[in-house]
């Protein structure tokens, strides 16, 4: 106690003839040194591990000109992996948005047993690896797994096939949407919704006037962040793919097989389409930043 | 007058019959599921196959390809990857179609000719230009300082056929004394920097990252790195083929997968498919691919391409695929206990 007092006089006697505003802004800065060289170890570790490889996908995807990429990005087996990919894709991003927007509506306007439970299960794709998803799919509907015989007697292909693709791409994208809309509800509250109901609505009404307008950003974010994983997933497709060239390969996988076959411009130049999508996303991501900021401000200032 | 409307009617008859066998010319897909290096021979195959099947029956085939390491495409094939014909590495991993999931008959290598390989290869080493460490045998592989590049026996056929090569050649060399000859792979294995999955992989890992003084190769892979990515950016190849003293006979076998191909129907194409390999036309694009063709013409004709090595055959020296995987390969086999030092 004696010595904290001790240093505070001395402190203040050091100090009292700086005047107050250089006083703070010397307690909240370091001297100017120090913070350009955190500022530059930053841009230097952004550039080495973020603006020099993507430079690099797309220096290395057209190094052999313009010709060779888009013969590369129109080659049959290459649209075939597009096709695919935009098909896993436009199935996984509608039920994720179904599948979360109704999860994170009963967990955020609704009590209930075994809440935390859910929640977990809803987190339960980003603690798995992607590898280990696809391979529960083997496990349940492969030749040797759960309904493996009972699907080979049906005709029914799951697994190699797109449906297993599909399955896999919603597995790994699942908790995207819910994650986004959970705390946005929750701060939300459901006093809108309640003088809602008072007011005579019905569940529909409630759901397209009152809280979808009030999540529409967080849902269009939630949206893009899956859509870009499902687009750009690798580990689980690559498992329950089976790997047939011009038919179950995604535009990742087929990243992987030019790069294998020594095809290294055409490799890359389909790696520049999943970089572009990337870049689109958080042009998109910044966007809606931007968006749900300048809502806030507008609401505040009504 | 009749008898020209009854000549009429047959006709119509005989044409109504033959209408829907000119309709019915079929479109078929095959898919072939195939290990690491055979991209290329099977691109290649794959077209000359779909001519020759719609020239002689009018039915268009496309044949689907997968490629992968030989062990993992097994695996996929007996979880439901249902694949027509299976191209692997190795008899093992054929067997486990039947072992783990009875898609073939347990006699299955005896259904076609050469063990059912139509094609064999054998084990070689690839060098860099010039061969600047002096390697000219399996010996200079465990001198320290040399570092070699070879896939993962767990999970790439081609490995499990390069320690196999090594294995043979360190036993003739230490007069069969086992002792001598796993402590000969220990030295060889403790100078691998990186075990890739499947051989592909470790030719990519020696071509385009540089890495290594020496890739134990297919031999068709080697003479692809030499002759054709070699070459690539200008002239002069960047690689030399170095012939060991001794290699072994590689057999990759090849068969229907009976239980998928029932499934679709395509028996009788699949097997036309694994026939035509045996064809001299099959055996020119094999060699042309640097396989080494079993057909004895087709063999002479390409005699000057391919080196004349002294080869030991996995029968023969190991005692077959299921005693040299349990041996070597299996948990606890002498890989394990090598590369766990």
């Amino acid at each position: 106690m004696s010595i904290i007092t001790a240093t505070d006089t001395i402190a203040k006697s050091q100090y009292s003839h700086y005047n107050n505003k250089v006083a703070i802004s010397r307690a909240t800065s370091e001297p100017a040194f120090v913070r350009r060289l955190l500022i530059s170890i930053v841009l230097l570790f952004l550039g080495v591990f973020l603006i020099v490889p993507l430079l690099a996908v797309f220096t290395e995807a057209l190094r052999h000109g313009f010709a060779t990429y888009f013969a590369a990005i129109s080659d049959a087996n290459a649209l075939a992996a597009m096709k695919l990919t935009l098909i896993a894709a436009l199935i996984a991003v509608p039920l994720n948005v179904v599948f979360g927007v109704s999860a994170a509506w009963a967990i955020a306007k609704f009590e209930f047993k075994g809440k935390s439970i859910l929640i977990t299960l809803i987190d339960l794709p980003f603690a798995v690896s992607p590898v280990i998803a696809g391979l529960i799919y083997i496990l349940i509907f492969g030749m040797q797994g759960w309904f493996g015989s009972y699907l080979f007697d049906h005709d029914i292909k799951i697994i190699f096939a797109i449906p297993g693709i599909v399955l896999a791409t919603i597995f790994v994208t699942f908790p995207f949407v819910a994650r986004e809309l959970i705390p946005l509800m929750q701060a939300q509250g459901k006093d809108e919704e309640e003088a809602g109901l008072v007011l005579g609505a019905s569940g529909w009404q409630i759901l397209w006037r009152i809280t979808y307008p009030n999540i529409k950003w967080g849902l269009l974010y939630g949206v893009i962040l899956t859509n870009a994983r499902a687009m750009g997933e690798f580990g689980a497709v690559s498992a329950v793919s089976g790997h047939i060239i011009g038919m179950t390969n995604t535009l990742p996988l087929h990243v992987e097989i030019l790069y294998a076959d020594h095809q290294l411009a055409a490799a890359f130049a389909v790696a520049s389409l999943l970089a572009l999508l990337a870049i689109v996303t958080l042009i998109l991501k910044t966007f809606i930043e931007w968006r749900v900021a300048q809502n806030a401000i507008h609401n505040e200032s009504i | 007058m009749k008898k020209s409307l009854l000549a009429i009617a047959l006709l119509s008859i005989a044409f109504g019959a033959a209408a829907p066998t000119l309709a019915s010319a079929k479109d078929i897909t095959l898919l072939n599921v195939s290990y690491d290096p055979t991209r290329e021979l099977y691109q290649d195959f794959n077209a000359a196959f779909s001519k020759y099947w719609l020239t002689k029956t009018g039915d268009k085939v496309t044949v689907k390809a997968s490629h992968g390491g030989s062990g993992k495409q097994a695996r996929a094939i007996v979880d439901g990857l249902d694949a027509d014909v299976a191209t692997l590495a190795l008899a093992y991993d054929v067997d486990q179609l039947y072992d783990k999931a009875k898609l073939i008959p347990k006699d299955w290598q005896k259904r076609l000719a050469h063990n059912s390989s139509p094609y064999t290869s054998t084990i070689v080493l690839l060098v860099r230009k010039g061969n600047p460490k002096g390697i000219k045998d399996w010996d200079d592989l465990t001198k320290p300082g040399v570092s070699v590049i070879t896939p993962n026996p767990k999970t790439s056929g081609g490995a499990r056929w390069n320690y196999l090569a090594a294995w043979a050649y360190a036993q003739k060399k230490n007069g069969g004394d086992e002792v001598k000859t796993k402590e000969f792979i220990a030295k060889l294995f403790k100078n691998v920097p990186v075990l890739d999955t499947g051989a592909r992989g470790s030719t990519t890992t020696f071509v385009e990252r540089g890495i290594g003084d020496v890739l134990i190769a297919w031999e068709n892979e080697a003479f692809l790195a030499q002759k054709e990515l070699g070459q690539k950016d200008g002239g002069k190849s960047k690689y030399e083929i170095v012939v060991p003293s001794v290699s072994i006979l590689a057999e990759p076998p090849v068969t229907v997968v009976d239980k998928y191909a029932k499934k679709h129907g395509t028996e009788a194409v699949a097997k036309a498919y694994l026939d035509y390999l045996y064809t001299e036309e099959g055996q020119e694009i094999a060699a042309k691919n640097y396989y080494r063709p079993t057909l004895a013409s087709v063999a002479k004709k390409y005699e000057a391409q391919f080196p004349k090595i002294n080869l030991v055959k996995i029968d023969d020296d190991f005692g077959g695929w299921q005693v040299a995987q349990k041996k070597h390969f299996s948990d606890g086999g002498t890989f394990d206990q090598i590369y766990q030092k």
